[in-house]
Order: C-alpha cells, then structure tokens, then sequence
C-alpha cells in the first residue's frame, strides 16, 4: 500500500485540548477531513498522553501513558496509522516510540504498567504516529489540493508558525531531514507548502520553531508574554495579517499572551491568529462557523469578510 | 587593570577602590579593579553523580563545554544569567555554593529543546535543567517552583482520571499557588471568549467543568501508576541520601 492510500484512513486522537480551549482545531480538522475524502476513527476511549507535565514527575510514565493510546490502535482498533493534530501529543507518541525502540528500561517499565492495567502492551512499530500536516500533504499533497480549491487565500499573507515540539528534539522524528519530500526540523514547511496550495502567500519568518513559553504559560506568565510578544512583532514585521497554527497549545499561548501584552505591557499587535485547518477548510469552501472561528479567543471576522471568505 | 569581560563577571565578585596609591603609582577607580579571588572549600564532590540520578541527568557526564545550549537557549535570550554550560560546569566540578546563587532561576527553562538540538554530545541539556530544579526541591534549597506545582496538579488529575480537564487543573494550580484565579488579563479573556461563542457551546463548557471528561475503566492503569510514582520516589530519595539530610537538624541540636 502506498503512503497515499494508508493515509486515507487513519486512527485520529485528538487530546485533552481538543476537547477544550482547542476545541475549533477539533472541529476544523474533522471538517477539513470531510471535505477531503479522508476517513478519521477516534481511538477508543483514549487518554491523556502526558502533555508536557508528567514528564517532569517522571518521564517512564509519560512513556506509558503515550504508549496505551498506541496500544488501543493497534490492538482493539487494528489500525496502523494515528494522527494526533496537537503537537504535545504527536511529540510524545513519537517520544515514547523512539524509547521502546531503543531504551531497555522503558519497555520494561511500560509491560509491567501495561500488565497490572490490563490491557496489551505496546510494541514499538505496531503503529506510526503522523501529525495533522503529514496527514493532508501525504494523503492528498498540494496538487490534489489545488484541484479542490473554491476559495483562494490569494492576498492572505501567512506567517506560519510551528512551534518546539513539532521538530525538536530531532532524534524522535526519523523521517524527517532525509532529503526532497521530507520535513526539515530547522525550517519546517510543510504548513507553508499546503497553504500555498490554496493560493496564499507565506511571508519569510525567521521564528518558525522559535518557543512561545508554552510550558509555563500560567507559572511564568511573564517570560511567556514576553516570548509571545517577540513572535507577533516578527510576524508582523515580515508583513503578515495572519499567524497560522499547528498546535492548540501554541494557538491559545498566543492568543493568551497577545490579550496579556495589551493589559500588562500596553503593547498591542494586530496580527489574526488561525488554525491552519480553519484556513484550508475555508479555502475549501467551508463556511468559517464550521471550521470554528467563532470559538477562537481572538477575533478574525471582520478579517476574513474584506478577504472574501466570510 | 581595565577588565573587558567585566559584563560576564558577577557584579559582587568585581573590587575597585575608588583612592589608591601602590608605590607611588594612583590606582584609583577601575585602573584597581580585580576580580576578587574566591577560595572554594566546600566541594560537594557528589554533586554531578546526585543529578545524574534524577530524570534527565543522566548524560551530564559527556558535557564537553562548547556552549551551544546557552548560545541557542530561549530563556538566555531574555534573561543572560539564565546559563545552562556553566551549570553543567558547576555540577561536573562540585561547585555546590555557586550554583545555589543562581537556585531561583534554574526552574524557568521552557523545555523549548532548543539545547538538545544543538547540543554535539546529545547531553540532553533540557533534562539536566528538569533534574536540576528537581534536585534543589528534594535538598530543601528551593520551595517547589510554580512549575513543578502545575506538573503536580496535572499529574495526579491524569493518574485519576486518564484525562486533563483545563478549567479544573487551573483551578487548583492556583489555589495551590495561592494566587487569584480572575487575575485581569484573564477576565479581558474570559470577556472576549464568550462574546464569540454560541450557547450551545457554553454549556457544554459548564457542563464540562461538572461531569469531567475521564477514561473508562482506568482503575487499574491509575493504580499501577500511583505504585510507580511511589516507588521511584523512594528510589530516589535513597540517591540523594535524603534521610541523612533529615537527621542532619536533630544531630545539630543534639550536638
Ligand atoms: S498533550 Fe495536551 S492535548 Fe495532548 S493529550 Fe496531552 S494534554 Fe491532551
Ligand atoms: S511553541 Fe509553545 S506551545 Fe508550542 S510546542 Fe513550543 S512551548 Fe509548546
Ligand atoms: S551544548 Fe552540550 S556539550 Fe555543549 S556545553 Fe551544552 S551541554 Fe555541553
Ligand atoms: S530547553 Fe531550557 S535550557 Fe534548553 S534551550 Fe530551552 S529554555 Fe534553554
């Protein structure tokens, strides 16, 4: 079977964030999945893979926790595909993929939870894990893209915007660097590639995987606002009206952070903050309340009508 | 003796009198300044053995110094103090007293693995920082940080439920910290959410924050987790010695 058509149907686990604060990411990528022909199955009462916090507790358990979500795919749905479109949890399926490959220490670990919960254990290369991006450019790739396209983004200018886990660290992610076709960790494109696709026009922005403080966003929140602010002002100097996102945590970091500057700092930037699913659905031809716009925190309405996409 | 490098040593560390005379010669001001020179005494010859054995810190040993993690790090960028070669180097040499000045730092690394990528000799600088702050809470040098109480709450509601709920965790976050949850960012937030979202949707968030979402049937999975969280604590306390610490007041008042 080719990428292309393993792709096309693919066990989909959303996270704890989709069903909240990313909640539009959620609704815009089953959209999106619709308008493109393509099949998502949410695993099996699944859980929480550990975010970025249960690693500091102890980083086998993260192990863990990622590993029975792979396990549900593979052994109760007989699927071998996931697709997870938050980047905490795409990073740490691939964390915990990578350490029962190579760590005898985790896999042992791993079977002895496994075991006393009662469920299967996971084993390295039952699964592969994908990210929302891997999904649609693998899956139908820019031409398909383009044929599909109703609404053109032509005259959007888009900074995209990967944040930290999505390349780093690099050894978790095998596949990418390895040539034409490939993702690159130190300047990511595939966002860039598919929102080309649909007519817009990415502006050179040199904080693709620059960090926006996610991880202490209510323990830091000054360090926070101060790296989010950085990333707005950079966009917007490189000329654009749009950051587009690939992770609800990076997503409502900003949108938190670009409220916090104008209350705490008195610096306000006028930039849109979009899920890059919002844009490609409505590229698509989807109408922006089913992609979610009106569930982001920022406000892009007015926007999108003088762009002709509402 | 003009120093060039005075940006990179520590203000307290840097002498100059402002009237001297040696030999005849007028030294005042910053032709007398000296780095002042420090007699280190109390190695803690432990120390880079203590941290690799928590999370994270397990390849400290293959440090070679080149800088690239501090060079490439986002924290340094805001804040210069924030040094993760020269903590490496710190820990490596047993310098115990020089790195507790920089204790209330250490815990703001945004694990952005900016350093790890970087890094030639795949130290993992991110873990050594993780196991760092963590070693400073076990040895009572710091109170927990505000970030190790969020990565509690957040565990342990995992471990419960399977599932993180966000308003719940930041809930307790806060009460933890004791720090106001309407803060006023926050409420010009909340104004703005609810201006766009339909009613449907609201509810659905109430609702959300009353039945929490949760996986079915994790009793056993959270039981095997709660045993395991025990025993490595356990284990841990053990590389630290931690016991010993805990006698340590008793001897002194004893004594
Ligand atoms: S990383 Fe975030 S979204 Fe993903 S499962 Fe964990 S808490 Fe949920
Ligand atoms: S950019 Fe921010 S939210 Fe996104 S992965 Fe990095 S720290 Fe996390
Ligand atoms: S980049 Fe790696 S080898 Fe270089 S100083 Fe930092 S930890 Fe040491
Ligand atoms: S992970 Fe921490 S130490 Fe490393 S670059 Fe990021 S902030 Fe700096």
């Amino acid at each position: 079977m080719t990428t292309k058509e393993k792709y096309k149907k693919v066990a989909y686990y959303p996270g704890c964030a989709l069903e909240g604060s990313g909640h539009s990411y959620n609704r815009s990528t089953k959209a999106v999945g619709k308008a493109l022909g393509l099949d998502l199955v949410e695993v099996k009462n699944w859980n929480c893979c550990g975010a970025m916090e249960v690693k500091n507790v102890d980083p086998k358990l993260q192990t863990y926790l990622s590993s029975r979500v792979m396990s549900v795919a593979a052994n109760e749905m007989d699927m071998d595909v996931v697709m997870a479109p938050c980047n905490g949890c795409y990073h740490n399926l691939k964390k915990a993929e990578y350490d029962l490959a190579n760590d005898a220490e985790s896999v042992e670990v791993v079977g002895k939870l496994s075991k006393k919960a009662g469920h299967k254990t996971y084993e390295s290369g039952q699964v592969e894990t994908i990210h929302a991006l891997d999904w649609i450019k693998e899956a139908i790739g820019e031409d398909g893209l383009r044929e599909r396209v109703k609404n053109s983004l032509s005259g959007i200018k888009i900074a995209n915007y990967y944040g930290c886990m999505y390349t780093r660290p690099r050894h978790i992610f095998p596949e990418k660097d390895q040539g034409p076709g490939s993702e690159s960790t130190s300047k990511p494109h595939f966002m860039d590639d598919l929102l080309a696709a649909a007519g817009a026009e990415n502006v050179d922005f040199p904080l693709k995987t620059a960090c926006c403080g996610g991880a202490h966003t209510l323990s830091d929140s000054d360090t926070s606002t101060k790296l989010v602010l950085n990333i707005l002002k950079t966009a917007k100097m490189a000329g654009a009206d749009v950051i587009a996102t690939e992770c609800p945590t990076c997503h409502s970091g900003l949108e938190m952070h670009q409220i916090r500057a104008e209350k705490t700092l008195g610096e306000k930037v006028d930039i849109k903050i979009l899920y890059f699913t919002q844009l490609l659905g409505m590229a698509l031809g989807l109408k922006p309340r089913k992609v979610g716009v009106h569930e982001n925190i920022s406000d892009s309405m007015r926007f999108l009508k003088e762009k002709g996409l509402a | 003796m003009p120093i060039h490098e005075k940006s990179l040593i520590r203000p307290e560390n840097l002498k100059t009198h402002d009237e001297l005379v040696i030999d005849g010669v007028d030294v005042s001001g910053h032709w007398s300044t000296f780095i002042e020179a420090r007699v280190v005494t109390d190695y803690n010859e432990a120390l880079e053995e203590e941290i690799a054995a928590l999370p994270g810190g397990e390849y400290i040993h293959r440090c070679w110094q080149c800088g690239s993690c501090t060079n490439s790090c986002t924290v340094n960028a805001i804040n210069p103090d924030f040094n993760p070669r020269y903590w490496i180097y710190l820990i490596r040499m047993g310098m115990e007293s020089e790195l507790l000045r920089d204790k209330d730092i250490i815990w703001q690394c945004v694990s952005c693995n900016k350093c790890t990528y970087a890094c030639p000799r795949d130290v993992f600088p991110e873990g050594v920082m993780k196991a760092t702050s963590h070693w400073l809470e076990l040895k009572g040098h710091t109170p927990k940080s505000p970030s190790m109480h969020f990565d509690e709450v957040f565990t342990e509601q995992i471990v419960k439920t399977g599932k993180i709920e966000e308003s719940r965790t930041i809930r307790r976050f806060f009460a933890r910290t004791k720090q106001a949850l309407m803060q006023d960012w926050m409420i010009e937030m909340t104004k703005r959410m609810l201006r766009h979202l339909p009613i449907g949707m609201l509810t659905r968030m109430g609702l959300a924050t009353l039945v929490a979402p949760r996986t079915s049937n994790w009793g056993a999975a959270s039981k095997a987790m709660q045993e395991y969280i025990d025993e490595q604590e356990h284990e841990r306390a053990e590389a630290l010695n931690l016991a010993a610490l805990a006698k340590r007041p008793e001897q002194d008042v004893a004594a």
